[in-house]
């Protein structure tokens, strides 16, 4: 039996698969290995919509597509903004081009940091590494609507401080004064102040109400491992903790089977989850 | 089950107008697909003439064991099957998606807008029709449906053909999605050999499956031809090679992700993924680009993949399921277990293929009977209905 003709969505192959496409506006170094690309729809004024956490499938030309975070301003729609570190072959290409390179976008997809719900409460944002960049649309949020919240805190962990993403910004949130920001490296530098060790050990010193806190987590999966049980020890409830998983993912619509992740697919029902939503997976290893 | 076909359009037609059929079909301008013998084995490829079935074919099949036979009779339809199923022809091993254009300074990306002829597929087995019906429920139902597979799947039209012979590795019966075809198809057949007679009772399901019928010559089915072909599919079903406990299945995989069974199968798994290749609804694919030497023109293809490569589950750093006890469990706990929870079914029609073409023999009915044991039914993570949300 055949099945029944959809007439709002012509059968072309793969139409929902083709990618809009984009131009670097700018590109900004991050890092020695990360950079920050301003792009901008070639053919439409402005970019769809997205949520804090989502993200694009972003396509390198001849080199293919890799899922990227969106790691700018939710309320600017005239770009996206995506920071990427450069380890595989179209991550490269995307942070070799130049301005007015153009590059391929679909999305935004998945699930969101829940900025909104976190209204009244404290807000804990753990990042590990490039695990900043899709924290920092949340944070965009929750300073925009500063007064919607209770404290927030940031809590930043990197390798090295050369490692540090969007520095300028973190020098002035750190400058605000209702807003918590601690940074820590694994390996100091002779030039290095700062904190060393790892990102947990900000979580017991940070000023926050364990029992009204919504943490929203990012990072290596060993580093939200341990953050998670601190946030626990601390008595943060399980179901105010929310992490962003990562899974490799061809499509970015739930069709290619790679992002799954226990019952779930990272691209469709995550990347963000409470943890109640995982915590049996999150506890096995090689999920 | 003569209760069921109470609507449906049914009539009885001798063995050689099944030649009819297959020209009626061709008539109204579809491709037509279906089983042959060829290589010493069953495939699937276009058919003209129904002399090109594996008329007197048997098959003999167990763990990593598949023998051509031959029957007695002039059966059409009494092999079970081979290798290949009928995912190839409606969610293609390679597809090019689509294809970028160097163009000044920037390029330009074409979708593939080539439209597929109308196919029809002769013999489709019940558990593979079920494969089909769970193909589509992945593929069409999701956030997302996949046009490719739509653009295919709208077009095709299904005969469907009940099992009178049950396969060393089958375990359709278990799994609910056989010997009989209950539903999905245009016409589905019962072929019966009584004698000197050769014939099939058939039934319709939808208006074109009964114009089909109703072209060709033939008679109202009597009570004693009804009765053959529930005979023929009763025998199907008391003679299974195989059987599973369905039984709060996917409980069981849920609950043991550390069960010393998977360290044991992973002493014999090879991950070679052939399991994965013959299965009927594994749908994973993964995704290719490539130029041209002078860089000109790009393309971007979708590809069969397998969860038992590494490749499949790696991220930057490694991949997430290295070794091969977590790539087996993946597969098992993804087609018994988990399905259920992502598509509201079990992913898993009974066919036996993964068994018979397991290089290492290893037999999924034995697995999961030895991750049953010793294991009382306890608490788990309930089914969580999952929603889709929006892209915002």
């Amino acid at each position: 039996m055949a099945i029944a003709a959809e007439k709002s969505q012509p059968p072309l192959h793969g139409e929902s698969l083709a990618p809009a496409l984009y131009r670097v506006h700018s590109i900004r170094r991050e890092t020695h290995d990360s950079f920050t690309l301003d792009v901008r729809p070639q053919n439409a004024l402005n970019t769809p919509a997205f949520a804090p956490g989502q993200f694009n499938m972003v396509y390198a030309y001849g080199c293919g597509e890799v899922p990227i975070s969106i790691s700018g301003d939710p309320a600017d729609h005239r770009r996206f903004v995506h920071t990427i570190r450069a380890v595989g072959a179209a991550t490269t290409a995307l942070c070799g081009l130049k301005k007015n390179g153009t590059l391929g976008v679909r999305g935004p997809f998945g699930s969101h940091w829940p900025v909104d719900e976190s209204a009244g409460s404290d807000v804990v944002v753990v990042a590990g590494g490039i695990g900043l960049a899709p924290l920092r649309p949340a944070l965009y949020r929750l300073l925009a609507e500063r007064q919607r919240y209770g404290r927030i805190v940031l809590l930043y962990g990197v390798r090295t401080p050369g490692d540090i993403l969007f520095p300028r910004e973190l020098k002035q949130w750190r400058a605000q004064f209702d807003l918590e920001v601690h940074v820590t490296v694994d390996r100091a530098t002779s030039d290095w102040q700062g904190r060393v060790g790892v990102v947990t050990t900000l979580i017991r010193k940070a000023t926050f109400d364990p029992n009204n806190t919504v943490a929203m987590v990012c990072g290596p999966e060993v580093m939200m491992r341990f953050t998670l049980l601190e946030l626990l020890s601390r008595g943060v409830p399980a179901d105010g903790v929310f992490l962003s998983m990562e899974r490799n993912m061809k499509c970015g619509v739930g069709l290619c089977g790679h992002c799954q992740y226990g019952p779930t697919f990272i691209c469709k029902d995550g990347p963000v989850y409470p943890y109640t939503r995982i915590a049996s997976t999150f506890a096995t290893r090689e999920i | 089950m003569p209760g069921n076909d109470s609507n449906q359009r049914c009539v009885t037609f001798e063995s050689e107008q099944l030649q009819s059929l297959l020209d009626a079909v061709q008539g109204r301008g579809y491709e037509v697909f279906g089983p042959r013998v060829r290589d010493n084995t069953i495939v699937l490829d276009r058919l003209s003439s129904i002399t090109e079935l594996p008329i007197g074919a048997g098959t003999d099949q167990n763990n990593a064991r598949f023998r051509l036979t031959s029957r007695q009779d002039q059966a059409f339809f009494s092999y079970t099957v081979g290798a290949q199923s009928w995912k190839r022809y409606l969610h293609e091993p390679t597809l090019r998606l689509w294809n970028a254009q160097r163009d000044d300074g920037g390029f330009k990306v074409d979708a593939n807008q080539s439209l597929p002829p109308k196919q029809a597929f002769v013999g489709v087995r019940p558990c593979e029709l079920n494969a089909i019906l769970a193909l589509d429920r992945v593929l069409l139902h999701g956030v997302a449906a996949d046009s490719a597979y739509r653009s295919r799947r709208e077009k095709t039209l299904i005969v469907a053909v009940d099992c009178g012979v049950a396969g060393g590795t089958c375990f359709c019966t278990s799994m609910g999605t056989g010997p009989r075809a209950s539903s999905g198809y245009d016409l589905a057949l019962t072929e019966i050999i009584e004698g000197d007679r050769h014939y099939f009772v058939a039934r319709a399901e939808t208006e074109l499956g009964a114009e089909i019928l109703e072209g060709i010559p033939h008679s109202v089915p009597t009570e004693a031809e009804r009765t053959a072909a529930e005979n023929v599919v009763a025998s199907a079903a008391a003679h299974m090679g195989r059987t599973v406990d369905a039984a709060n299945i996917r409980d069981l995989l849920v609950r043991n992700p550390s069960h010393s069974r998977w360290d044991q199968v992973a002493t014999r798994c090879m991950t070679c993924g052939n399991c994965t290749m013959v299965c009927p609804t594994c749908f994973c694919t993964t995704t290719t680009d490539v130029t041209d030497l002078a860089g000109e023109h790009a393309e971007h293809c979708r590809l069969w993949d397998s969860c038992f490569t590494l490749d499949y589950s790696y991220i930057h750093g490694g991949a997430v399921r290295s070794s091969a006890k977590s790539r087996f469990r993946q597969w098992l706990t993804h087609k018994f277990g988990i399905w259920f929870d992502q598509f509201g079914q079990s992913g898993c029609v009974g066919c036996g293929r993964c068994i018979t073409w397991c290089p290492a023999g290893i037999d999924v009915t034995e697995e999961l009977a030895a991750l049953r044991e010793g294991n009382p039914p306890g608490n788990c993570p309930p089914i969580r209905k999952e929603t889709p949300r929006g892209n915002a």
